[in-house]
């Protein structure tokens, strides 16, 4: 789906053209730590095989617990895991985690700051065929709302397999976003992810897009395709919270205007984040790119994302025509 | 159970629910009724029963205390004071702005407070976690978590009672308080979760019922609890809520309500009176 941007093309011949589903990601990551962190457990509600976690139980069957379709009691579990020194890295689908078990997200882990990991698969419309009932665009929302909660969406399988690790060595709760679409890999191996800090993959003067998540490579073909014509400067923002003020704050006062592009409803996701730190620092006009208020429906990912604009062309368009 | 053992549990389970009345009356409201009839219960576990020790609270070979029905907090923070764990005078404080006890269990900040509890049915959960933990570790510890019979309406309830027993956690044992009093009424009249003990067997759990103020009854069934090997245990118990305190037994009113000064005088004098009796 995605036209390969700059830096993939810079990339060595192998990693150009491969594409992985974070998901997959963050399954293999489970396994490649498991060995470093023996702390580390990992539950799933039934879905292993579609979260990737069942990469992990094949390694580690005795530290994966299948809790059947239970959300709300695995995240209770897990609470109570982690209250005996365990890292318990939660899963399910976003919608079921973040959403059916909302409450306990905040009641049993967020209120007394229990080091959960919630690793969260099949985020966003890209889920594609099974439609909007799966298809949640309001996880990072819910996520921000939860004090101490920090809320991490990764690119690639580098950043995710990165944000995995920097999630086990954070101390307190993180809710980590992977998708379901295969997504070509941009980040390269030396790739330094930090939590609270985004990154500049390409300056810019007149106007800057902040994507986070599988539409960052989007991002940077809509850069580069207005490259001539208008100075488009691209951060890479994983963290939606806590969301990196500086960087925002920088990019509001040299280019003057700010996109925000997420797979995510536009209430409360990474455009609400970035909004809240301009108009309160440097107010600048903000406009936020994503799921505008309405539900998805069936149909291939990459379909669904070109109709809902969330695709380089939407971000060209949406550049031109400002 | 040894008499005068049994006399000196009696004793200060009175003491314990003077804690209780003393925190609600201060603090102008909370749970009085569910918390005066737990008092038997938690006063046995800690005194009797539990490996904690208020000098090392957060020792990881300790048993774990999981108060499910976090409303009853003025009953666990009584008992956590009169074991030591932190001074008795500072019940008063319950539910006043910079207390540490706040309305409902918080943990890491009051000593001895295994789990922040307080939403109904999460607490279960949190302590079949911990089990889990224990059995992975092969760590010697208990858990125990203290449900209500209202409570046990959350459908999460039932997911973890099925998860328990399918991971064998039989170094869980679970207490529902059956008094049969809930906010609006009877739990009988406002949604029946009869038969209890019938439903946790079906979720393969095995089962005791007792008087959860007889201190004999008591002893057994946590000795029964600890000598199942592969399953969990829940104990059924009978109280009334409000025990001790004569107006305010068996009635619905007083689940979540504070005395009044006059009220706060008879319930403390009903209460003296029967540890005197005791210590005579």
């Amino acid at each position: 789906m995605a036209e390969l941007s700059e830096k993939e093309l810079r990339q060595d011949g192998n990693a150009v053209n491969k594409k992985k589903a974070t998901r997959d990601s963050y399954g293999e990551a489970l396994r490649d730590l498991a060995d470093r962190y023996p702390d580390l457990v990992v539950l799933d509600a039934d879905v292993a095989e579609a979260t990737k976690t069942a990469i992990f139980r094949k390694a580690y069957p005795d530290r994966h617990f299948d809790c059947g379709i239970q959300e709300a009691n695995m995240m209770g579990v897990a609470a109570g895991l982690a209250a005996a020194g365990k890292i318990p890295f939660v899963s399910s689908f976003a919608m079921f985690a973040a959403g059916r078990a909302y409450e306990i997200i905040r009641n049993s882990v967020g209120y007394p700051h229990l080091n959960v990991k919630i690793g969260a698969t099949h985020a966003g419309i890209s889920v594609g065929e099974d439609g909007a009932t799966h298809q949640c665009c309001e996880d990072i929302a819910l996520m921000r709302t939860v004090p101490g909660m920090t809320v991490i969406v990764p690119s690639d399988d580098i950043e995710a397999k990165a944000a995995v690790e920097a999630a086990i060595l954070h101390k307190g709760p993180v809710y980590l976003r992977f998708g379901r679409l295969p997504v070509s890999i941009f980040n390269d191996s030396s790739y330094k992810f930090e939590i609270g800090k985004g990154v500049l993959l390409r300056d810019g003067t007149d106007i800057t897009v902040i994507a986070c998540g599988i539409l960052v490579p989007q991002a940077m073909a809509a850069a580069e395709e207005l490259s001539g014509k208008v100075s488009v400067r691209v951060i890479n923002m994983p963290t939606v919270k806590p969301v990196d003020e500086e960087i925002i704050l920088k990019a509001a006062r040299e280019t003057g205007e700010i996109i925000t592009l997420e797979e995510h409803s536009v209430i409360g996701g990474l455009g609400d984040a970035v909004a809240a730190v301009t108009s309160e620092k440097c107010p600048v006009r903000v406009k936020k790119l994503g799921v505008n208020d309405v539900f998805g429906h069936s149909g291939p990912g990459d379909v669904l994302l070109k109709e809902f604009d969330l695709t380089k062309e939407g971000i060209v368009k949406l550049i031109v025509n400002r | 159970m040894d008499t005068a053992v049994k006399k000196q549990l009696k004793a200060m389970a009175c003491r314990v629910r003077m804690g209780v009345v003393e925190g609600v009356y201060n603090a102008k409201s909370g749970h009085p009724g569910g918390s005066l009839g737990l008092a038997d219960t938690l006063t046995y576990l800690y005194m009797m029963r539990m490996n904690v020790d208020p000098e090392n609270p957060g020792n990881p070979e300790r048993d774990r205390f999981v108060l499910s029905k976090g409303h009853n907090a003025p009953v666990l923070y009584s008992v956590l004071a009169y074991s030591g764990f932190f001074p008795v005078d500072e019940l008063k404080t319950l539910r006043k702005i910079g207390s540490r006890l706040q309305g409902h269990p918080v943990m890491g900040t009051v000593p001895g407070v295994d789990m922040s509890t307080g939403s109904l049915g999460q607490g279960f959960s949190a302590a079949c976690g911990m089990a889990l933990a224990g059995k992975t570790d092969r760590a010697g510890y208990r858990v125990y978590a203290v449900l209500g019979d209202g409570e046990i309406q959350e459908g999460q309830v039932w997911e973890a009672a099925m998860f328990a027993s399918h991971y064998g956690l039989d170094n869980l044992t679970a207490i529902v308080d059956n008094n049969n009093l809930q906010i609006d009424g009877k739990v009988s009249d406002i949604m029946s979760v009869y038969p209890i003990d019938e439903k946790f067997r079906a979720f393969g759990w095995h089962t005791v019922c007792i008087d959860g103020h007889d201190f004999d009854r008591i002893e057994q069934a946590f000795e029964d609890a600890e000598k199942t090997s592969g399953k969990p245990t829940v104990i059924i118990q009978k109280t009334v809520k409000g025990k001790g305190v004569s107006f305010m037994e068996n009635a619905a009113n007083w689940h979540g309500m504070a005395p009044n000064q006059e009220q706060y005088e008879m319930a403390m004098s009903e209460l003296a009176e029967c540890l005197k009796q005791l210590e005579d």
